[in-house]
């Protein structure tokens, strides 16, 4: 038997995606489907005076839904119940859903919006984070802050010596731009409930919503193929399913939804721009004494994950490094803007921009080399960190010094010409950066505890069949369950399958968030494949291999398990405080970039990006690096080219592919992509997360290689050419 | 107007506004879903198809312009014993992830590969930039496609 486990198999979704086979939401055909379109606020914050429909408009083809029509409460149901399914008196936000319509074609349906007419009156916006806690209007609660938490490690003002260095750093909007825009299909079932279909990450989050707004639970969601989430599928499908399904209980048919790329653009959630303010003392070595540390972050009009993304930040901002005493202070809060929400890293990319840059800043007050201040400060096995969880196994110097080596070892390719002609290799200049990061595996503190992930295996003749609520947006995990379940049970891969991710059949597993699915669910598919063996041998009333058990299995009903995820009893946390063990473990990554700004235009150009990654074990190595190397590059695309620029009314203005730049495989660098393996004993076969620390720390080492390069200090995403030239002395 | 052309080797004749888009002639006429719509204004590449060999936007080409020519979409790719090697390139070397973009990423490969011409990595990185990818950092799809145009070259 060949060891699967760790072996680079080919997804196994991969023939079907390659062939055209694979159906997303928008290639499912269902005969008298309607399609639906959304109505949404041109104000920023605006009463809403009334709702009329223009009568010399054909209506006969045409469903409306408004807020009164709702059968359920009217609540997309998250964290607080604070954001409507539809608006009722108030708008908060451009783009907020009034009303929708459903008609036989697109067309029709975006027709029939466009008369729909809303009266408004417009009433005072806040749009500044900076502005929303001293400043009326109230958008949330008494003081316009979703959430606000503060932690310590020590006593930071009893330190007054060193070097005090302080900084601010700040970084904007980011679009997931998964290339497969938002879609939903809604379809009415015989009993009166309905069937969600669709791109999304979280089923068991939509069930939870919908069973709030239809007023009943007679509801099953069906994840489609999914093109791509990077968080932005987490909470909004919640949102547009609920939308479907009004229009489709309201036409007593199929109703389909489909963002255009423009409205996914203005209407969707984003990366939480942020403000970070890092007031720190170092001895004339280099060594930290303490970090006092500001973060402040724009929730947007809604509640939906901030508090959770600004725990995030809040937990990352120290770094991986060792400070003597700590003080965070973080504060999400309320604007008049599209929310926010979850895109990979969550919270923590913004806060490891503006430590690493502020390392910089310290490596340049005092004379001192980056990459050795990082190395004098980084977790080393034994020190606390801010939240006072002493470290195990830290990786980052393994990292760094992995990712240097890599660095040193290979030629860089030489400068090209620039495509298409017009500026010399003199005119540019070569600069390199570093950057360490580590990122929090899993839900923090007590949260997997709470969620208590559940996996069903089901035996049928010689088939292992993988039930779980944990969805394959592309990471692979629908081919390294079936990996982890063969290599236990020591069968051929071809015998296990993934039942659909439909949650009429499969269980809760949690969400598929948080760098937590391989090495928490995966977790979870082991101990569940140890027990379909243990539940074969009772039966068999004899120890056998699980093949041979299987083979000569004569009952007929299937053999089904169920497990269940166990924490680690030895973790410790106090939410109230945030003391304790803030993640299970970590892992880390150090960036090595090499790139060149062009003296005339500030453009930059990647020749060569290194990457050093401990990630426990690499379950499959190709998903793993395809992982990383995708993750790197959302983060120089952060770095570099993506800038949401939105009006007075934070509505996006560049809302289109041709105006809102992602890097293209010729901005991309060549990329060498190294894995650390530092087995983690609580992750199956020592398996960590690994899907979200990509993001955190390539836009830190791009900084540095800009200021290496030219001597531009740059504290601020995105580092756009006409910023580059500005810093630039 | 009736829309006659062959795609995928087979002929077809589908009756269409004239001024209807040859991707919605694909995906809701024919039914070939392969080719996927990511942006509505040749942006992204998801829709690529080879029109008369040549690789194009099915989202920009109204169905008129298709008249009597020769589509080939993902669905007919591996007919082509090398197209569908470069398939299996891209299952093996993790090129596709959520896939969404991979229609587009293969068609416009293999149009480089029915070319036949040597590419380097860079000429490579710079025929395929006309396709977005969000997942795979294009690191796996460039050494899918230069294996493919590897294996092409006369040894």
């Amino acid at each position: 038997m060949a060891q699967l486990i760790g072996e680079s198999i080919g997804r196994v979704d991969g023939p079907a995606k390659v062939s055209g086979r694979a159906l997303y939401v928008d290639d499912l055909h269902v005969p008298g489907c309607y399609y639906g379109a959304t109505v949404r606020s041109i104000h920023a914050h605006a009463l809403i005076r009334g709702i009329t429909l223009n009568l010399d408009y054909d209506w006969s083809d045409v469903v409306v839904v408004t807020s009164v029509d709702i059968p359920g409460e009217n609540v997309i149901a998250l964290m607080t119940d604070d954001q409507p399914a539809l608006a009722e008196q108030v708008v908060r936000h451009v783009t907020e859903p009034i009303a929708l319509v459903a008609a036989p074609t697109r067309e029709k349906a975006l027709e029939a919006a466009r008369n729909v007419r809303v009266e408004y009156q417009p009433l005072p916006a806040l749009i500044d984070m900076t502005r929303s806690q001293s400043e009326d209007p109230r958008i949330f609660g008494r003081d316009n802050v979703f959430k606000k938490l503060e932690l310590r490690l020590g006593d930071v003002k009893a330190v007054q010596g060193g070097v005090l260095i302080e900084g601010e750093y700040n970084v904007g909007h980011q679009e997931q731009l998964y290339i497969e825009p938002q879609g939903v299909l809604a379809v009415p079932r015989e009993d009166g409930g309905v069937t969600i279909l669709g791109s999304l990450q979280c089923p068991y989050y939509v069930v939870k919503a919908l069973t709030r707004v239809l007023g009943h639970d007679k509801l099953n969601v069906v994840q489609a193929a999914t093109g791509g989430g990077f968080g932005g599928k987490e909470e909004y499908p919640s949102m547009l399913a609920a939308h479907a399904a009004l229009l489709a209980n309201r036409a007593g048919r199929p109703v389909k939804m489909i963002y255009r790329r423009d409205e996914d653009l203005r209407a969707t959630t984003k990366r939480h721009p942020a403000r970070v303010k890092l007031s720190t003392r170092v001895d004339e070595s280099g060594r930290l004494l303490s970090l006092d540390a500001d973060v402040l972050m724009d929730g947007g009009a809604y509640n939906t994950l901030s508090p959770v993304v600004i725990s995030r930040a809040a937990l990352h901002v120290s770094g991986p490094y060792r400070w003597e005493t700590a003080h965070v202070r973080a504060a999400v809060v309320a604007t008049h803007s599209p929310p926010n929400g979850a895109f990979r890293g969550f919270g923590a990319p913004q806060a490891m921009f503006a430590v690493e840059r502020h390392l910089d800043k310290i490596a340049r007050t005092l004379s001192i080399d980056p990459v050795e201040l990082r190395r004098m400060n980084l977790l080393r096995e034994g020190d606390l960190t801010v939240t006072g969880q002493v470290v195990k196994a830290p990786g980052g110097l393994l990292a760094l010094d992995a990712a240097l080596a890599a660095a040193d070892d290979a030629p860089l390719p030489p400068l090209s010409p620039i495509p298409g002609g017009g500026g010399d290799a003199a005119r540019r200049l070569p600069g390199r950066g570093v950057s360490v990061v580590f990122h929090g595996c899993g839900f923090t503190g007590n949260g997997e505890a709470k969620i208590k992930s559940k996996v069903i295996l089901e035996l049928f003749g010689e088939r292992v069949r993988v039930l779980t609520g944990s969805t394959d947006i592309g990471q692979g995990t629908d081919t390294i369950f079936p990996q982890i379940v063969a290599s236990i049970l020591d069968i051929p891969l071809s015998w296990v399958e993934m039942a659909p991710h439909d949650t009429a059949i499969v269980p809760d597993s949690g969400p598929t968030v948080a760098s937590r699915t391989a090495m928490v669910v995966g977790g979870v598919v082991d101990a569940a494949a140890r027990k379909l063996h243990a539940a074969l041998q009772a039966e068999a009333k004899r120890p056998a291999p699980f093949a041979e058990l299987a083979r000569a299995r004569r009952a007929r009903a299937p053999l089904r398990v169920e497990a269940q995820h166990q924490p680690d009893p030895t973790l410790r946390w106090d939410d109230e405080r945030y003391i304790g063990d803030a993640y299970p473990t970590y892992a880390w990554m150090a960036t090595v970039v090499d790139l060149a700004v062009d003296i005339d235009t500030g453009e930059v150009t990647y020749r060569r990006l290194i990457t050093a990654t401990d990630i426990g074990f690499a379950l499959n190595p190709v998903l793993a690096t395809g992982q990383i190397e995708g993750g790197a590059l959302q983060a120089l695309g952060w770095a570099t080219f993506e800038e949401v620029v939105t009006d007075g009314k934070g509505l996006m203005l560049n809302d289109r592919l041709t105006n809102y730049i992602i890097p293209t495989a010729a901005d991309a660098p060549e990329m060498v992509t190294l894995l650390i393996e530092n087995p983690y004993a609580g992750g199956p076969f020592g398996a960590k997360g690994l899907g979200e620390i990509p993001m955190d720390g390539p836009a830190a080492a791009v900084a540095q290689a800009i200021e290496a390069a030219t001597g531009a200090v740059l504290n601020r995403l995105p580092m756009t050419p006409e910023r580059v030239l500005e810093a630039t002395p | 107007m009736k829309l006659s052309f062959v795609v995928n080797g087979q002929p077809r004749e589908v009756e269409v506004r004239p001024m209807a888009r040859l991707l919605d002639v694909l995906r809701e006429d024919l039914r070939l879903t392969g080719a996927k719509e990511g942006c509505g204004e040749g942006e992204c590449g998801a829709c690529t198809v080879l029109l008369d060999g040549q690789s194009a936007c099915a989202c920009l080409v109204p169905a008129a312009q298709a008249q009597g020519a020769t589509v080939l979409t993902v669905e007919g790719l591996a007919e082509d014993a090398r197209l569908a090697r470069l398939q299996d390139n891209f299952v093996r070397c993790g090129a596709a992830q959520c896939g969404i973009c991979t229609p587009g990423f293969l068609m416009t490969a293999a149009e480089l590969c029915q070319r036949g011409q040597a590419l380097s990595r860079a000429e490579v990185r710079d025929a395929v930039a006309g396709n977005l990818c969000r997942c795979t950092g294009y690191q796996k799809i460039i050494d899918a496609v230069e294996e493919a145009l590897c294996a092409d070259q006369p040894r």
